[in-house]
């Protein structure tokens, strides 16, 4: 059995007098899409952004593709290249086209050449099926085409786990589902994901195992039918039957 | 004699200014070197203590709050004075022109700290957090993402505040800089007649009118369409 590609133990995460993180342990296998939900202020985003330190936990240890992300002489910037991450508001540069987006990094920390780059990039936005709009700007393009360049972004730097903050929570619902079509094409090559979300109905079709965060724990944790269908501690159970009345 | 010719007479003395032009103009180039040397030198150096203030060094941020709040505060008339009149205690004489030169600088580097400043906190957190998990170093992230956007959002401010203080160099006067405005006060005492101060308000606008509308192209070139 291979080393998982992303290893938590005993992650703590404190903000000032706000106990968010208390003592998580996680474990994720190649190829795994691993779902999280959970309320909010459950600590689900704080989780995510301490595994590539976007967050500094405040103890416990986070070790991805076998580098330790805590340690000192770690190179940050190059760890980082590894671990693709998706933001809920996109965050693409304004200024740059979506070409322009994708590129950046593979000049700067993969260092590419331009052309290189430029081909690379392409290739990216080939994946999710926006090669035509390379040269647009983010302001042109519709909030599930900036996602998807986003994730382009990404994906070009050829990461070993992508981490999904609620990507789709800032999309009007009828963009939703192009977005979640290039995970779906993501899992199916094989990446390994961690996805923050509250799209339940993807998670039940797509994820390996769905995590319950409350309280910053996890409470549970299980394949999907479990989790959804019958759910061990109250708190999921209630948590599922809240998300679900909707 | 009408009143309308006097006032001409007074104010618009063909031969009073012709025989005065020469040193008006000479005045312009002065007041171009000047002006041109305290906006290089001034927003560089606010510039630079914005990109020093965003290392997050708290020492450092102070010294630089309090470097900045002391120019901001300070009527640059009296910077300029205590400059001229008072470096000498410490063995360092600078010229009029120097010392108008440094003082308006050290004005613009305070209130252009600012503005860069504000636009690059402004900069929304996430394109840095987008940058940085990339793997783009802090250095990468700054230039490459945060700037150019800051810097768009701070060329309104800090064109308005460049014209506002380089007018300043009109001050130098004050310690015999042969600007437009010393060259057109010694014309008026030597001719006793206004004239030449209309001819240095004229070269004031024809100098300062094209640089107000190329800030305003320079405003309007640099919005990108969000």
């Amino acid at each position: 059995m291979s080393r998982p590609i992303v290893e938590a133990r005993g992650l703590h995460k404190h903000f000032g007098a706000v106990h968010v993180l208390r003592g998580i342990d996680l474990s994720v296998a190649e190829r795994e899409l691993v779902f999280v939900i959970g309320p909010s202020g459950s600590g689900k985003s704080t989780l995510l952004r301490c595994l590539n330190r976007l967050e500094e936990p405040s103890s416990g240890s986070v070790v991805v593709d076998g580098i330790d992300m805590l340690a000192p002489r770690t190179d940050l910037n190059q760890a980082r290249q590894r671990i693709g991450m998706v933001f809920q508001s996109f965050n693409l540069y304004p200024h740059m086209t979506a070409l322009g987006n994708v590129t950046l990094a593979l000049r700067k920390v993969a260092g590419k050449s331009r052309a290189d780059a430029e081909a690379l990039g392409k290739a990216a936005l080939e994946r999710v099926g926006l090669a035509d709009r390379a040269g647009h700007m983010p302001g042109e393009l519709s909030g599930g085409q900036q996602q998807r360049v986003a994730i382009a972004r990404a994906i070009a730097l050829e990461p070993r786990v992508m981490l999904f903050d609620e990507p789709t929570s800032a999309l009007d619902p009828e963009l939703v589902g192009s977005v979640l079509a290039v995970m779906r094409s993501l899992r199916e090559s094989g990446m390994t994901m961690l996805v923050v979300s509250h799209e339940m109905g993807f998670a039940r079709k797509a994820a390996d195992r769905v995590l319950f965060m409350d309280g910053g724990v996890i409470v549970e944790q299980g394949p999907p039918a479990v989790i959804f269908e019958r759910p061990v501690h109250d708190r999921t159970r209630a948590f599922i039957s809240q998300i679900q009345r909707h | 004699m009408s009143s309308w010719s006097r006032f001409t007479e007074t104010f618009f003395n063909g031969p009073v200014m012709a025989r005065y032009l020469p040193d008006i103009l000479a005045g312009v180039v002065v007041t171009i070197e000047l002006a041109a040397l305290v906006v290089v030198t001034g927003i560089v150096a606010g510039l630079v203590l914005a990109l020093l203030r965003s290392l997050g060094v708290r020492p450092l941020t102070w010294l630089i709050v309090g470097v900045v709040d002391l120019f901001r505060s300070l009527p640059p008339l009296v910077v300029i004075v205590l400059v001229y009149f008072g470096l000498p205690s410490i063995d360092l004489s600078p010229s009029g022109f120097v010392s108008t030169w440094l003082s308006l600088a050290l004005v613009l580097m305070a209130f252009s700290e600012e503005i860069f400043w504000a636009g690059i906190t402004s900069v929304p957190k996430g394109q840095w957090e987008a940058a940085r998990s990339t793997g783009l170093s802090f250095r990468q992230a700054l230039l490459s993402v945060v700037l150019p956007q800051a810097l768009r959002l701070t060329i309104p401010p800090l064109t308005n505040r460049t014209i506002a203080i380089t007018k300043g160099t009109a001050l130098g006067t004050v310690v015999a800089v042969t600007e437009i405005l010393g060259q057109a006060s010694s014309a008026m005492s030597n001719s006793y007649n206004p004239s030449p101060l209309m001819l240095g308000a004229a070269a004031y606008l024809v100098l300062f009118f094209p640089v107000v509308v190329a800030g305003r192209w320079i405003e309007t070139r640099f919005a990108w369409k969000r």
